[in-house]
């Protein structure tokens, strides 16, 4: 079997063959099934995919959040951590969701920006407070006043402006984009090296989107900080990241630049995906070309390639075996049989 | 467009007192709809864009009398050749209307009633209008549940059941149950996903065909507006900005907020990079907007009269309304 291609640098994360399930019951669901990617140190990887796809999920998994019913069935997570005496890989999936050194790296290395800001702050502290708080967590040396100097700073960074007296205001008194802003700032105060966004402007409009995509750009360029970017916006994924991830059912359709994603997709459900958004251009009031038929129940699989009951070019193999994922062009890989050497393709599962 | 429009929107307003005190004394006005005119022929699609806040929804909700405006006309020209003000009609009057009126909510999962099943949900409008058998409603509830693409025999299951893209159609059928001429759809596919939100805008397209309808289109999904939309109508801070077909608005728009608006979608090309000229701070509130043009403390082409004189929405080339100072001389990149 051949080896996995490597990268051509160190990945800050190296997932393999990552397995969520969640057992219910009414049966076990399979919600990430053997999912794997790297992410280089100072790039934007992006996730697309569909609601329930799993996409959400896998970065809890490596934020080893997942709470019960659900739960690690397996795979490793590598994480390249900073230490004094230089980068130490340090496999996530075997830490203590709850131990010293995962609360160590939780929101210190990697740190999440959530969908709804809203929710993510509480409404009886004010956000300086909160923000305050993860600093002297991670650094206690840290006193109050240096702690509140360096998030006034990061505020100012973010762009809110009066940062003085923003500090002190709670959640609700800031608008949608302030308060992605000071998600932001948060996520920012100690300096991850991996930043998980998970659709972190899904719930903003248009114009401030804009606004938030452009400062996380500065920030990245500024800190060298690698960004895993979810959504399900292809048009913020084509405009953020440099290499995307296709997901369905919780496996990897696709893997690849941006570029090669967009322009010369290989597998039918990156192609399906591309086809069904209404764009700015085109053709209006002509019927979308849709993906057929729709997502299955999640206790209802269908055998091998999962995506084989709605693929137009979908033959008898694809029920029967699921494709490995390999690489087809430079740095671009694919899970499907129209794209492998029947001699090397099956992994029967 | 010769034959009498179906709907006349003429100087809409909608304002929401903000109270204060023990008292409950009123210390402002929310200004959410504040004077908006528009015309819907029969047939056509009409969009109603902008950022939250902008009043879209407050119009579209005035409309269906959801909630009484505070002022201004809804001409609606009904079936049987009368023309009633819907914004001061009396509710036997518009009891009468809501079958030639119905609405399409943009959360598939909060408006069915979990507790009944589809032939309850999608037959309740029936039973309103005064279909009292049982049997005749559940073969109408097939007959619509067909034509939007479900199968006649899921009348018996529960909302839970279905999906949300399922149940977005589910909300349609029962829109559609009692034959309405105008629909007035809020975000029907903004909770889609993008696979399923091509499934139900080519439904959309379809059943507009098949039964003529008309829909007032509420989304703040340039994309999908320009793909449903025979014209559209952009808000901001409770006005309309600009209005005009579908292919010139995005061809070449007449107004600075939405040629921002157009610049700020992402584009699903990574060869295609943004134009510059990200529009700088917020949408002001409804309860205090700037003076002049509301528009002109973020646009990049005010002039010293945007913040005294507020210019008026006026036809600025045919069938295009702008209401900017400079509506004709600009030179606005479209889409």
């Amino acid at each position: 079997m051949p080896t996995e291609p490597l990268p051509p640098t160190d990945p800050l994360l190296s997932v393999r063959d990552l397995r969520v399930v969640f057992d219910l019951d009414e049966g076990q669901v399979r919600a990430v099934d053997g999912m794997s990617f790297d992410v280089a140190p100072g790039e934007v990887l992006g996730i697309v995919g569909e609601s329930g796809c799993g996409k959400s999920v896998t970065m809890r998994a490596v934020l080893r959040l997942v709470d019960r019913p659900g739960r690690m069935a397996g795979g490793s997570l590598v994480f390249h951590r900073r230490t004094p005496a230089g980068e130490q890989p340090v496999d996530l999936a075997t830490l203590a969701p709850r131990g010293a050194e995962m609360r160590a790296i939780r929101g210190a290395e990697i740190a999440l920006i959530p969908q709804e800001p809203m929710a993510a702050f509480s409404p009886v502290h004010s956000v300086g407070s909160q923000i305050i708080e993860a600093i002297r967590l991670h650094d206690p040396g840290a006193s109050k006043a240096e702690a509140r100097n360096r998030t006034v700073e990061l505020f100012r960074d973010v762009g809110i402006s009066m940062p003085e007296q923003r500090v002190d205001a709670y959640s609700w008194q800031l608008s949608g984009g302030l308060r992605q802003r000071a998600m932001i700032a948060m996520a920012l105060s100690c300096r991850p090296r991996l930043l998980i966004a998970d659709e972190p402007t899904t719930a903003i409009d248009v114009t401030t989107q804009a606004q938030v995509l452009a400062l996380l750009q500065d920030l990245r360029a500024k800190y060298n900080t690698a960004i895993i970017f979810i959504t399900h916006d292809l048009g913020v994924i084509a405009q953020m990241t440099s290499r995307v991830v296709v997901m369905y059912l919780g496996r990897v359709m696709e893997q690849g630049p941006v570029d090669a994603i967009f322009h010369a997709p290989l597998h039918p459900y990156t192609r399906a995906l591309l086809r069904s958004i209404p764009g700015l251009h085109g053709e209006t009031r002509v019927a979308l070309p849709v993906i057929a038929g729709s997502l299955p129940h999640p206790f209802n699989r269908p055998s091998g390639c999962p995506f084989h009951p709605r693929c137009p070019e979908a033959t008898a193999r694809c029920a029967q075996a699921t494709p490995r994922l390999i690489e087809i062009q430079h740095g671009q890989q694919a899970a499907c049989f129209l794209h492998h050497d029947a001699a090397e393709a099956e992994t029967m599962r | 467009m010769t034959a009498p429009p179906l709907l006349e929107v003429r100087g809409l307003k909608k304002h929401f007192p903000i109270t204060r005190g023990f008292l409950n004394r009123t210390v402002g006005q929310v200004r959410a709809v504040d004077g908006v005119d528009f015309t819907l022929a029969e047939g056509e699609t009409l969009g109603l864009v902008g950022e939250s806040g902008c009043g879209k929804t407050t119009a579209a909700r005035c409309i269906l009398r959801a909630i009484d405006p505070t002022g201004g006309e809804i001409l609606y020209h009904t079936r049987d050749g009368r023309s009633v003000d819907l914004a001061t009609a009396p509710a036997a009057t518009l009891a009468g209307l809501r079958a030639e009126i119905q609405m399409v909510f943009q959360d598939p999962f909060g408006s069915l009633n979990p507790r009944m099943n589809l032939l309850d949900n999608v037959g309740e409008p029936l039973l309103v209008n005064g279909m009292k058998n049982r049997g005749e409603r559940a073969d109408r509830v097939a007959e619509l549940l067909r034509l939007v693409g479900l199968r006649p025999e899921f009348m018996h299951r529960f909302p839970h059941a279905f999906s949300g893209g399922q149940r977005q159609r589910i909300g349609i059928a029962r829109a559609l149950a009692t034959n309405p001429r105008l629909v007035v759809a809020d975000e029907p596919v903004s909770a889609l996903d993008v696979s399923v939100q091509a499934q139900v805008l080519n439904l959309l397209l379809e059943l507009q065909a098949r039964l003529g309808l008309t829909f007032l289109f509420v989304a703040h999904d340039l994309s999908v507006v320009r793909h449903i939309c025979d014209r559209v109508a952009v808000m901001y801070v409770g006005r309309i900005v600009e209005l005009a077909p579908t292919d010139r608005l995005f061809a070449r728009p007449r107004h600075p907020y939405t040629a921002a608006l157009m610049r700020a979608v992402p584009v699903a090309d990574p060869r295609v990079k943004p134009g510059d000229g990200i529009l700088r701070g917020e949408v002001p509130s409804p309860a205090s907007p700037p003076s002049g043009c509301y528009f002109h403390p973020r646009c990049r082409h005010a002039q010293p009269r945007c913040t005294t004189e507020a210019p008026t929405l006026r036809e600025v080339a045919a069938g295009h309304l702008s209401a900017c100072h400079f509506a004709e001389t600009l030179e606005l990149a479209g889409a």
